[in-house]
């Protein structure tokens, strides 16, 4: 089983983000769970989401407490202790941003992509969340691009979808496809 | 039934009067007699007048209250009527959900909802406003008499200042109750609603028009209808007409008649009497006539409550007139142009 | 082929399946969600129904009264101070004996203020004499729900589909939506014999004296106990179309031979599932998935605990100043067996606390300590955060 989990803050879509994630592993005939840490917190205040992938039905309804995987919507939220809490030993972080503003110490390999700003240019709106998915999904290789793309036209359509299909594929392209494809395998194994 | 005349007949033809024709009419009665209410309780009456103008097509959703248990000690019921009781507080929610399933149904039957003052003033006030503000098409009648009766007399949101209660007692330090009555039809006439009014049970062909006028409403439709409550007033119980009389023709409790917030009609006072008239016929007001400075502060107060109220509404008639609070009361039950 | 749905989005579409003629409800998180769906239903046409939205859960309830007493299929849906802001609604509702729905989706009550998961709302309305059905799963959520509608009807009983809020509500997952066809085949038009109409003019809610009440509750008691029948039935038969069942009133889980019993409500039980097989060295335990809490299933109880040792009730609320809810009744249902297990009642996951895979490890601790029983105990509050008076 596979446990990813999103950090980000109130308003940056974290919750739509872990429901594409697991809305496409299921379209791809997968098992997957996604579910926000239930919170009150309003926009902009640090929020976390999870996910969870398996080749089988998952029963456990527990909160991800020792991800395989990191998804970080903001930079920032790298100095908040909680955020890298129970990450496992070889797991992996993707960041939006630059690696200028990570602090790149310890053993997890973070890998950044500057998301907000393709999201700025392609849809005109700071929301790093599809950017960041595309650019994980092309790292682990879960699933393909298009499973993505399929997730979106549940929610999104005519040109607003066209706009999030472009983003999805420069998201893509900015990072290694398979990187992390290794350790997804190890995992899941 | 068949007391229509023959096809070709002239009225002057039949034998007997008009008014025995009209008197032998079999009249829809949605509230039997033989119920439990006390004598003179104006709160019967008010409801028999009520659904016999609604007619039978309707169904009644009634608030806790006296209204619900003297007419329907089990295995008894009064109502000849497809009727509901739930609790105190939701009579309006209740009525809404019925008229949203027929809505939903396509059926025409009209949903009433009773509720004394209290389910409307006070518990029943959050539900009520709810369904108005919904517009839904359900005519609720608020049965005013002034106090939570079932209980035992303690007093409401609608009980008039001054007034004694079980929970307003004159004493040493107090004249009754300290607060004015709340002016329910102006907080009902800010929800906009299609027609709200008053009537008085001493006022029967006036209620029942205004009831006719509610169910050919389409949209929420309120009537405030006073009703003394001999027990609770301390008047005696044949004299419940003239002492509902007296609060019309005080300008204690306005006749009037409101369409979207917008007042279209009041019944004219002819002569307006003096508040004193209206208040010593009841023991709820008797401390309000003790040798007291007080006594004598509230009673004017009273009066300019009053006063104030014929201001307001211009209830003051300038002339005689055929309906106004000495002309209207002479109609005939089932008889006049107004029924 | 499942669809990915949040769970609250899956209610609100099996709840258009079973064809509402009127909806009311008061948002209050974490039912929301639900309400919101319905109404985007409606609003787009897929589902033809008066949806009233009301200015408070006191008159949600009571047009859901309305609408189902004048002859539609009513629903609605809260938690928490919800239910309890409806609570003289709902013994009403069960009081009238009037078959609506409604789901609670289920969570902690003020104060202090709490948004999350536990099952305090639900338990306060116990004694209601509504028949409640806890839910372990959302794919169970769904197929209760359609299943609520027939006990209800057939019974004359108001039927509360407990959903634990969040962790149910808010989860997507992989869920089988069944199809108007299955649900129109088994859930006929609603019928009240009891309901108003001018043609047939009768008064319900009637004043009942001391000569009658005690009758009146008698009926209402049976009329639950009796509706163990149909809530068995009606898995059957829904199970039988759509090929999945719960096990009626409650279902036996795990290792069926072990003599370490735990009884749980709601969806803590999958979490206690995976960690038994993920730790081969702990003792295994059968699971009692009590699904039926009112009725009280007391026969089917007796016979899933036959063998039991110790018999662990887990639950999501307590009695302050008693203890467990389910625990007492559960021991006084056992008391009269042969040799009843050692009952060890504890509360977890009250306000949202996250129940996680060592959850198992030290409810089996329980036992393995050899200690006679507390009488109760919230298994996970941290001691280092309560005064010292209170450790």
């Amino acid at each position: 089983m596979l446990e990813i989990r999103i950090h980000g803050r109130g308003g940056q879509g974290n919750v739509v983000a872990a429901y594409l994630l697991a809305s496409a592993a299921i379209d791809g005939g997968s098992y997957a769970q996604a579910f926000p840490a239930f919170g009150a917190e309003r926009r902009g205040a640090p929020v976390a989401a999870f996910v969870r992938i398996d080749d089988q039905p998952i029963r456990r309804r527990c909160q991800v407490r020792e991800p395989d995987f990191l998804i970080v919507q903001d930079p920032a939220l790298m100095d908040v202790p909680e955020t890298l809490s129970g990450l496992r030993a070889r797991g992996t972080i993707l960041v939006d941003g630059t690696a200028l503003e990570i602090d790149g110490s310890g053993d997890n390999e973070i890998m950044t992509i500057p998301a907000t700003r393709l999201a700025m240019e392609h849809i005109g709106r700071p929301v790093p969340n599809t950017a960041l998915l595309a650019a994980f999904i092309t790292l682990t290789q879960l699933m393909p691009v298009s499973a993505l793309i399929d997730a979106l036209a549940e929610r999104f359509k005519g040109p607003i979808l066209e706009k999030n299909q472009r983003l999805v594929e420069a998201a893509a392209a900015t990072v290694e496809a398979g990187r992390w494809q290794e350790v997804a395998h190890a995992v899941s194994a | 039934m068949n007391a229509n005349p023959s096809k070709g007949s002239t009225l002057a033809e039949i034998p007997i009067s008009i008014e025995t024709l009209r008197s032998r009419q079999p009249r829809f009665r949605g509230l039997e007699s033989g119920h439990r209410a006390c004598q003179g309780c104006g709160e019967a009456l008010a409801a028999r007048l009520t659904t016999e103008a609604a007619g039978p097509d309707v169904v009644v959703a009634n608030a806790t209250g006296c209204l619900e248990v003297f007419t329907t000690p089990w295995p008894q019921s009064a109502w000849r009527l497809p009727w509901i009781h739930s609790v105190f507080g939701n009579v309006a929610a209740v009525a809404a959900g019925m008229e949203a399933a027929l809505k939903q149904q396509g059926r025409a039957t009209q949903v009433l909802a009773f509720a004394g003052d209290g389910g409307t003033f006070d518990i029943g006030f959050q539900a009520l406003s709810g369904m108005m503000e919904r517009g839904h098409n359900v005519m609720f009648v608020c049965f005013d008499n002034e106090a939570y009766m079932n209980t035992g007399v303690q007093r409401s949101g609608s009980t008039p200042h001054a007034a004694m209660t079980t929970t307003s007692p004159p004493g040493r330090e107090r004249m009754g109750k300290r607060h004015m009555k709340k002016d329910i039809l102006s907080i009902i006439a800010a929800h906009h609603i299609p027609y709200a009014a008053t009537a008085s049970v001493a006022f029967p062909s006036d209620l029942r028009k205004k009831v006719r006028r509610a169910m050919d409403t389409e949209g929420a439709s309120f009537l405030q209808i006073h009703s003394p409550c001999p027990l609770g007033w301390g008047h005696d119980g044949a004299k419940t007409i003239e002492v509902a009389r007296l609060a019309v023709q005080t300008g204690l409790f306005p006749i009037i008649e409101m369409e979207r917030g917008e007042l279209i009609g009041t019944l004219p006072i002819r002569n307006p009497r003096p508040v004193s008239d209206y208040l010593k016929l009841q023991n709820r007001f008797r401390h309000l006539f003790a040798d007291d400075f007080r006594a004598r502060k509230e009673l004017e107060h009273l009066q300019a409550i009053a006063d104030r109220n014929i201001e307001r509404y211009e209830l003051r008639g300038v002339r005689a007139e055929s309906y106004d609070t000495e002309g209207a009361d002479t109609v005939h039950r089932g008889g006049d142009r107004w029924a | 082929m499942p669809l990915a749905l949040e769970g609250s989005q899956a209610l609100a579409r099996a709840i258009a399946l079973c064809r509402p003629q009127v909806v009311a409800a008061y948002p209050i998180t974490p039912q929301t969600h639900i309400v919101e769906g319905i109404a985007k239903l409606v609003a787009d046409g897929q589902l033809d129904c008066e949806m009233v939205s009301v200015e408070s859960e006191h008159s949600a309830a009571s047009v859901a009264l309305g609408a189902a007493v004048a002859g539609s299929r009513a629903y609605t849906a809260s938690a928490s101070q919800g239910i309890l802001l409806m609570a003289e609604v709902l013994f009403d509702i069960a009081g009238l004996r009037v078959p609506l729905v409604m789901t609670c989706a289920n969570r902690a009550l003020s104060g202090p203020l709490n948004i999350w998961n536990d099952q305090q709302d639900s338990m306060a309305m116990r004694d209601s004499g509504w028949i409640q059905l806890y839910c372990a799963t959302n794919q169970e959520a769904i197929d209760t729900t359609v299943q609520a509608f027939r006990i209800a009807e057939r019974c004359e009983l108001p039927v509360m589909v407990c959903v634990d809020g969040f962790t149910l509500t808010h989860t997507l997952e992989p869920l089988e939506m069944p199809t108007q066809e299955q649900v129109d085949g088994f859930l006929p038009p609603y019928f009240f014999r009891h309901g108003l109409h001018p043609d047939e003019p009768r008064s319900l809610g009637t004043l009942v004296g001391p000569e009658h009440f005690s009758e009146v509750r008698h009926a209402h008691h049976h009329a639950l106990l009796r509706a163990q029948d149909e809530i068995v039935q009606a898995d059957a038969d829904w199970g039988e179309v759509v090929g999945r069942q719960y096990g009626g009133l409650l279902e036996v889980r795990g290792e069926p031979e072990a003599t370490l019993g735990i009884l749980t409500l709601g969806s803590v039980l999958g979490t206690l599932e995976d960690a038994m097989e993920e730790n081969p060295d702990l003792p295994r335990a059968r699971f009692i998935k009590l699904r039926s809490f009112r009725p009280f299933p007391a026969q089917a109880l007796r016979e899933a605990c036959a063998g039991l040792e110790h018999l662990i009730v887990l639950e999501r609320a307590l009695s302050p100043g008693y203890g467990g809810i389910v625990g007492p009744e559960v021991q006084a249902v056992l008391a009269g067996q042969s040799s009843p297990p050692k009952i060890y009642n504890v509360a977890a996951g009250l306000g949202g606390r996250d129940m996680s895979l060592e959850l198992y490890g030290r409810l089996v601790d329980l036992i393995a300590s050899g200690r006679e029983p507390e009488p109760f105990c919230i298994i996970d509050a941290d001691p280092m955060l309560l005064p010292e008076e209170d450790r």
